[in-house]
């Protein structure tokens, strides 16, 4: 026992100010880093045994309002809060909410085309075009100019979204707002929207289940699902004119070329400048509220913060996580010291 | 129980010991009414706090729309307007071609275990039928996504050729529809109606059958127009209980609907339930309106439940009368 205590008491005045007792610290939000989150909230218990974070993850329309409601601590979300939810928390919490950007995630397309083996390129116009229900065939003009030398059918395309509510069509509908005027105002960007044309399919699963099973049809999944699932997907041209695959390099570079980093990182970078960038990529966030009454849970998660933009950083790769750029992490620590 | 009561109150009560005070509640009526009560106010709460929270909770929605929420067909998150039309549509549709299936079957497996088949078969099949109520709605539905759908692409041709004239059986056909909502469903329904409705047939007193051999009827004229008659309400009941499942199913249904809140004559095409709307966006709901629209997809269903049921019921009741 003694000798138990005499292992974990360096790592307490490590952490400086945190009792003996066990610091508790609940979180709630976004699904799609959850696989992250959970091997680094248990990295850090290790670490720090009298400390434990429960994250549950529930969706970031719950970690938004539950953080808000003040049931949790801190929560996670895959798309920023809006004005509306940050005026609303000011007015519950007395005070505002932090976003701390954590890893990076990408979209894309997939599709079954029997009989062609080649990847396809999409143009911007082509996804949006597809997913208005306007390009209705595989060997429409717009997908046959950006993929010479591939023999498409003339089939219809059998469009597949998402139907839960989810990060990944955030992402998705953010891009499709961005290239295509016509998209934005029918359709919108949203965790569901009102889908002009397809089926919906539940989970990264559901889609990919569907896209496999019904021919010609086409979706969208997360990148980690694709590569870990090893589903062929897509080449997308981004707002420099090149075809890019989706890669964690690809997805890294879209947050390293995207226009100024805003203060509170409240910002998509999806259609990213850049020839590297992927443009279909997004940040996910961890939601810390500015005022942290209880002193100990305060330094738990600053120190904890640090160590994510740190250490954590490095865990990203092996779990197929985009990592956040250089300029985007001493952004951060910086901003670390807005949590009082 | 009335007689003990008044000899009680006339009777000066001679003093007891508290030991016999004890015994006396303990195999009193009054312990039993009272516990039994308890369970069954039980019932009334909880309905009670389900529907004022449905309703409370879904204030922000009905203020905005109004009826207009049960007729209009738009479900759009980002733009705050939202219809149930389609979701109530594909509810119904769903439930009803499961029960189309599910009845015949389902009743007919029943008779079959009950009054036909020798008890060895009847019980190891009841077991089965027993196992498969257990299975969880999520081993359904993947079954339906990876095993029914493919199928149900096989034999479309088939349907369509016999079926094709009617407007039910139009349309481009990707898999999952209306169809195999509805076919899961059925899957999922006919233990229930299978396993209760047995037990209610085997619960007709042999007098029952005897009566009818002895008049001179077949075996099959003594189950079909003895038996089953006098067994009605209760297999109503199981039809009921399988029909309050269907209505309500979620996981099963969401992974082969095709999740489209479109209206389409067609079972072909794809649909979408209100269970399955409700708990595909709920996670990700962040407006307060979005919030309120689905909350009152949950008292809209509580409602279509009642009302389904109670025109069941009204029917069954009429012709009993009759």
């Amino acid at each position: 026992m003694i000798r138990r205590a005499s292992h974990i008491l360096p790592f307490l005045l490590l952490a400086g100010g945190l009792h003996a007792q066990n610091v508790l610290i609940n979180a709630a939000g976004a699904t799609f880093p959850y696989p992250m989150y959970s091997k680094w909230f248990d990295d850090y218990h290790k670490k720090f045994p009298t400390l434990q974070f429960n994250y549950q993850s529930i969706g970031s329309g719950g970690g938004i309002r539950q953080v808000t409601e003040g049931t949790v601590d801190f929560g996670a979300s895959d798309g920023p809060m809006d004005d509306k939810q940050m005026a609303d928390f000011r007015a519950k919490r007395g005070g505002g909410i932090l976003h701390f950007p954590t890893v990076m995630g990408a979209d894309v397309p997939v599709y079954n085309l029997p009989g062609v083996t080649q990847q396809l390129n999409f143009t911007p116009e082509a996804l949006a075009g597809i997913f208005l229900g306007k390009i209705t065939k595989w060997n429409d003009p717009e997908l046959a100019r950006a993929n010479s030398g591939v023999n498409l059918p003339a089939k219809d395309i059998i469009v597949v979204h998402r139907s839960d509510g989810s990060g990944t069509t955030y992402i998705w509908t953010d891009y499709l707002s961005k290239v295509s005027k016509e998209w934005e105002t029918k359709a919108g960007r949203g965790t569901s929207v009102n889908w002009p044309v397809g089926l919906g399919g539940k989970g990264n699963e559901g889609v990919s289940g569907q896209v496999k099973q019904i021919p010609n049809s086409m979706g969208y999944v997360e990148l980690i699902y694709a590569v870990q699932n090893k589903i062929a997907y897509g080449k997308v041209k981004n707002s420099a004119g090149v075809f890019v695959e989706a890669s964690l390099a690809s997805v890294t570079a879209a947050a390293a070329s995207s226009k100024e980093m805003p203060d509170d990182f409240r910002v998509s970078i999806t259609n990213a400048p850049g020839k590297d960038a992927y443009p279909i990529s997004s940040f996910t966030w961890l939601l810390i509220p500015e005022k942290i009454s209880d002193a100990t849970k305060k330094k738990a998660i600053k120190d904890f913060l640090t160590w994510m933009l740190a250490d954590g950083q490095k865990m990203a790769a092996a779990l197929s996580y985009a990592e956040l750029p250089k300029a985007v992490l001493a952004k951060e620590q910086k901003a670390l010291a807005r949590i009082q | 129980m009335a007689a003990s009561t008044t000899v009680a109150s006339n009777t000066p009560r001679p003093a007891l010991p508290a030991r016999s005070v004890w015994r006396r509640i303990l195999s009193g009526d009054s312990l039993a009414y009272s516990v039994t009560f308890a369970a069954a106010a039980m019932i009334l709460l909880v309905t009670g706090i389900l529907v004022w929270e449905l309703y409370s909770n879904s204030q922000a929605s009905r203020a905005k729309f109004g009826w207009n929420f049960l007729f209009t067909s738009t479900w759009d998150p980002v733009a705050d307007q939202f219809g149930a039309l389609p979701f109530i549509y594909g509810t119904v549709v769903t439930s009803a071609l499961a029960l189309c299936i599910g009845i015949p079957l389902g009743v007919g497996a029943a008779i079959f275990l009950a009054e036909l088949a020798p008890p060895r078969i009847s019980d190891a099949l009841t077991f089965l039928i027993e196992l498969l109520a257990a299975v969880p709605s999520v081993i359904y539905g993947l079954l339906g996504i990876f095993v029914l759908v493919p199928i149900l692409r096989q034999v479309e041709p088939a349907i369509r050729a016999v079926l094709g004239w009617t407007p039910l059986f139009q349309g481009p056909f990707y898999g999952v529809s209306l169809f195999a909502a509805g076919v899961v469903l059925a899957v999922m329904i006919i233990p229930f109606i299978i396993s209760i409705s047995r037990e209610v047939i085997l619960a007709v007193p042999s007098d029952q059958r005897e009566a009818a051999l002895a008049l001179g009827a077949t075996r099959w004229e003594s189950t079909w127009d003895v038996v089953v008659p006098y067994a009605r309400n209760g297999i109503m009941g199981s039809i009921f209980l399988a029909l309050a499942r269907s209505l309500g199913e979620t996981m099963a249904v969401t992974m082969v609907i095709g999740n489209d809140p479109k209206i389409k004559a067609s079972l072909f095409a794809p649909g979408y339930s209100i269970a399955a709307v409700v708990a595909n966006e709920f996670t990700e709901a962040t407006g307060d309106m979005y919030i309120s629209a689905l909350i009152e997809l949950g008292l809209v269903l509580f409602a279509l439940t009642i009302v389904i049921n109670g025109l069941a019921r009204l029917l069954v009741a009429r012709r009993n009368m009759a």
